[in-house]
């Protein structure tokens, strides 16, 4: 809240974001799973960190993504049933990712559709410094470059930060930043989207209305995020900070920079995720190490919920970081550092534990994992269609199939590789090309059938 | 749905690059430009539906062998009904989305001198597409699976039929009647082919 470029809406939010499924099975624990969890080989993780930042200054967007490696074949005699189980449940991961994916989405057009405030052009942020109001087309293109080549390494800058600052065990300090940076999104995004959709609808309502609806909405948003919390609330948490996000994205990015940028950020992804020395693959390989959880904070997990339920049994056995962790960080995390550490600790103290519940807790384990940046960036690519000036649903339509299509085949490659992937490349590269082509080749052909009312 | 999309896509790059190429003055080549795309367009349609036939022909087998028991958890059947419905749901969608948007606007239908029906038609007709993909799907499929070539070419001679209708728009009675004709008897032969029969409808409807 610093220097804003012009209006209020800075974004303080360092965002690393990391893409990248994960497929990760539990490690074999001594005890007496091996039938049992012979059964979760195939963990579908997806993940996707997005850091927020502290105070400094507007928008500190980072992306990181990490890759989360951790896939460890638990037993190769059982490996079929594996890959049989995994296909199987692979259909219904997708399911489980399509819903909120879909809901980030269907809350971003309507926004954009209707609050007219998200489409004004009010200024730009400062990692975007260059402007887009040039007379050639050659100089505005040059701009939207410029612009986009600073946004990804300050994005990198900030993922090898958090790289460096978890290597060096500073969890102290990432943990007060992803804090503060969900305390100005949850507080001061939310009042000023509530104000714009108040003005839209022209409703009046009082500051001290507002003052209460925010400041519980925000309170029990820091809670369910960063600490315990229903799965479904905090699922809805994630969706709509995820939603504000982009719309902030929508808001102050020019546009060829936010194409341009679209297209860049999906090629980091795939880097930083593949490369050996990517810094998502460095942090994932760092917590494997350590047999500890990455924030798994700035993830959108499906099936957290054992952890939650088993507490009553094992808060003994689980200390208190593993709560913090669970529900705080984006980052994105190996599942099988996360699983083990959590296996291992559940199910050493309970060895008496009534095979249903353990059942139940590796069915649920069995959940994905999209980090929150993929939400953001999905977003933001559907936000964009829908925003263009002329006001297409069209185009919005076909970006949001082609996204869903790109998710599923991730997850599908996901099931084949059973690593961790980016989620980024593909939807994206689907999405823009059907923005580009739909925008372009499909809306006149649309509408010159539309005026003669002819079907196809 | 992905799969309607990406013929759309082509048939109208198609025609884009066609009307770019001519003269835009010429008001009869633009119309006969139309009548081109739209016709192309279905044809692209139907082959897309084709290839997504031997998509999902693959995934079955996948599956099959995949399975403990030796037979896939979706039949083919149920896939050509998805199919259909994707096919149809897309392609509905697709014209009717930026109507009920312009719906939401300013009560002007007609006023340039179109016929005062034209969102009401224009829903009938969506309609009746949708449902019609979703029978075209599995009349498709199932001609493919046994391999009878006159029910795929009864298939896209119908879809050509039905868009060929429409050219008679305004003139509603032209395009709606048959479409609802050749639906109703493209919802027969599905129901039939599906194993459906007069009993069974009889039971069903008598709730037994």
């Amino acid at each position: 809240m610093i220097t804003f470029m012009n209006n209020s809406d800075s974004e303080d939010e360092p965002c690393n974001e990391r893409t990248s499924l994960m497929s990760a099975e539990s490690p074999p624990v001594p005890s007496y799973q091996d039938g049992l969890q012979a059964s979760e080989a195939g963990e579908a993780q997806t993940h996707r960190k997005r850091q927020t930042g502290s105070s400094r200054s507007p928008n500190n967007v980072a992306d990181g993504d990490v890759s989360d490696l951790g896939v460890r074949v638990r037993e190769s005699a059982l490996e079929n049933e594996e890959e049989e189980l995994t296909l199987k449940y692979g259909a219904k991961h997708v399911i489980m990712l399509f819903v909120p994916v879909t809901l980030c989405m269907i809350v971003v057009v309507a926004t954009i559709k209707s609050v007219r405030f998200y489409t004004e052009k009010n200024g730009q942020l400062i990692y975007t410094p260059f402007s887009e109001d040039t007379p050639s087309v050659g100089q505005r293109l040059l701009n939207s470059v410029l612009n986009t080549i600073i946004m990804i390494s300050v994005i990198v800058v900030m993922t090898v930060f958090l790289v460096v600052l978890y290597k060096y065990r500073c969890y102290k300090f990432i943990h007060g930043w992803l804090i503060l940076s969900s305390l100005m999104l949850l507080f001061l995004f939310t009042y000023i989207y509530l104000g714009e959709v108040l003005k839209t609808y022209n409703v009046a309502m009082d500051y001290p209305t507002v003052i209460l609806v925010i400041w519980n909405f925000g309170a029990v948003g820091m809670i369910c995020i960063h600490w315990k919390g229903p799965l479904q609330l905090q699922q809805a948490y994630l969706i709509m900070i995820s939603a504000l996000m982009a719309l902030v994205f929508i808001k102050y990015l020019p546009e060829w920079s936010a194409w341009v940028i679209l297209g860049a950020i999906s090629i980091y992804d795939l880097m930083a995720v593949l490369c050996p020395k990517g810094p998502l693959r460095m942090l994932v390989e760092t917590a494997q190490e350590r047999n500890e959880p990455i924030f798994p904070a700035l993830i959108y997990s499906s099936a957290m919920i054992w952890t939650v339920g088993m507490a009553k049994q094992d808060t003994a056995a689980r200390g208190p970081s593993q709560q913090t962790w669970d529900a705080d960080a984006r980052e994105n995390h190996s599942s099988p550092s996360h699983s083990d550490s959590q296996i291992s600790e559940t199910r050493s103290p309970v060895p008496s534990h009534p095979i249903t519940s353990l059942e139940e807790l590796e069915e649920e384990e069995r959940g994905v994992k999209l980090g929150l940046g993929d939400f953001i960036f999905y977003s933001v690519l559907v936000g964009k269609a829908a925003a263009t000036p002329s006001g297409d649903w069209n185009t919005t339509l076909a970006c949001f199939v082609a996204i869903l299509i790109g998710l599923c085949l991730t997850l599908l490659l996901l099931a084949v590789f059973k690593k961790a992937l980016p989620a980024l490349p593909i939807s994206i590269t689907f999405g823009l090309i059907f923005y580009f082509s739909t925008d372009n080749l499909v809306r006149p052909f649309m509408d010159t059938l539309a005026s003669h009312q002819l079907y196809i | 749905a992905f799969f309607w999309l990406v013929s759309l896509l082509l048939s109208s790059l198609i025609w884009f690059i066609a009307v770019k190429a001519s003269n835009p003055h010429d008001e009869q080549l633009q119309k006969g430009l139309l009548i081109f795309g739209v016709m192309f367009s279905v044809l692209l349609q139907e082959a897309f539906r084709f290839l997504y036939y031997k998509l999902l022909r693959k995934a079955i087998e996948g599956l099959v062998a995949l399975s403990e028991d030796g037979c896939s958890p979706i039949s083919i059947q149920q896939m050509a009904y998805v199919a259909g419905v994707g096919f149809g749901l897309m392609s509905g969608a697709f014209s009717m989305i930026n109507l009920l948007a312009d719906a939401l606007g300013p009560g002007t239908v007609g006023i340039h001198g179109d016929s005062q029906l034209y969102f009401l038609t224009s829903a009938f007709m969506t309609m009746v597409l949708i449902f019609l993909h979703t029978f075209w799907g599995i009349l498709f499929f199932h001609g493919c699976e046994s391999r009878r070539w006159w029910e795929i070419a009864a298939v896209v001679v119908m879809h050509l039929a039905v868009s060929g209708s429409t050219f008679c728009n305004p003139l509603y009675v032209g395009s709606l009647v048959p479409s609802y004709l050749l639906m109703a008897a493209a919802a027969a032969w599905a129901y039939l082919l599906s194993g459906g029969s007069a009993q069974n409808l009889r039971r069903f409807l008598l709730c037994k």
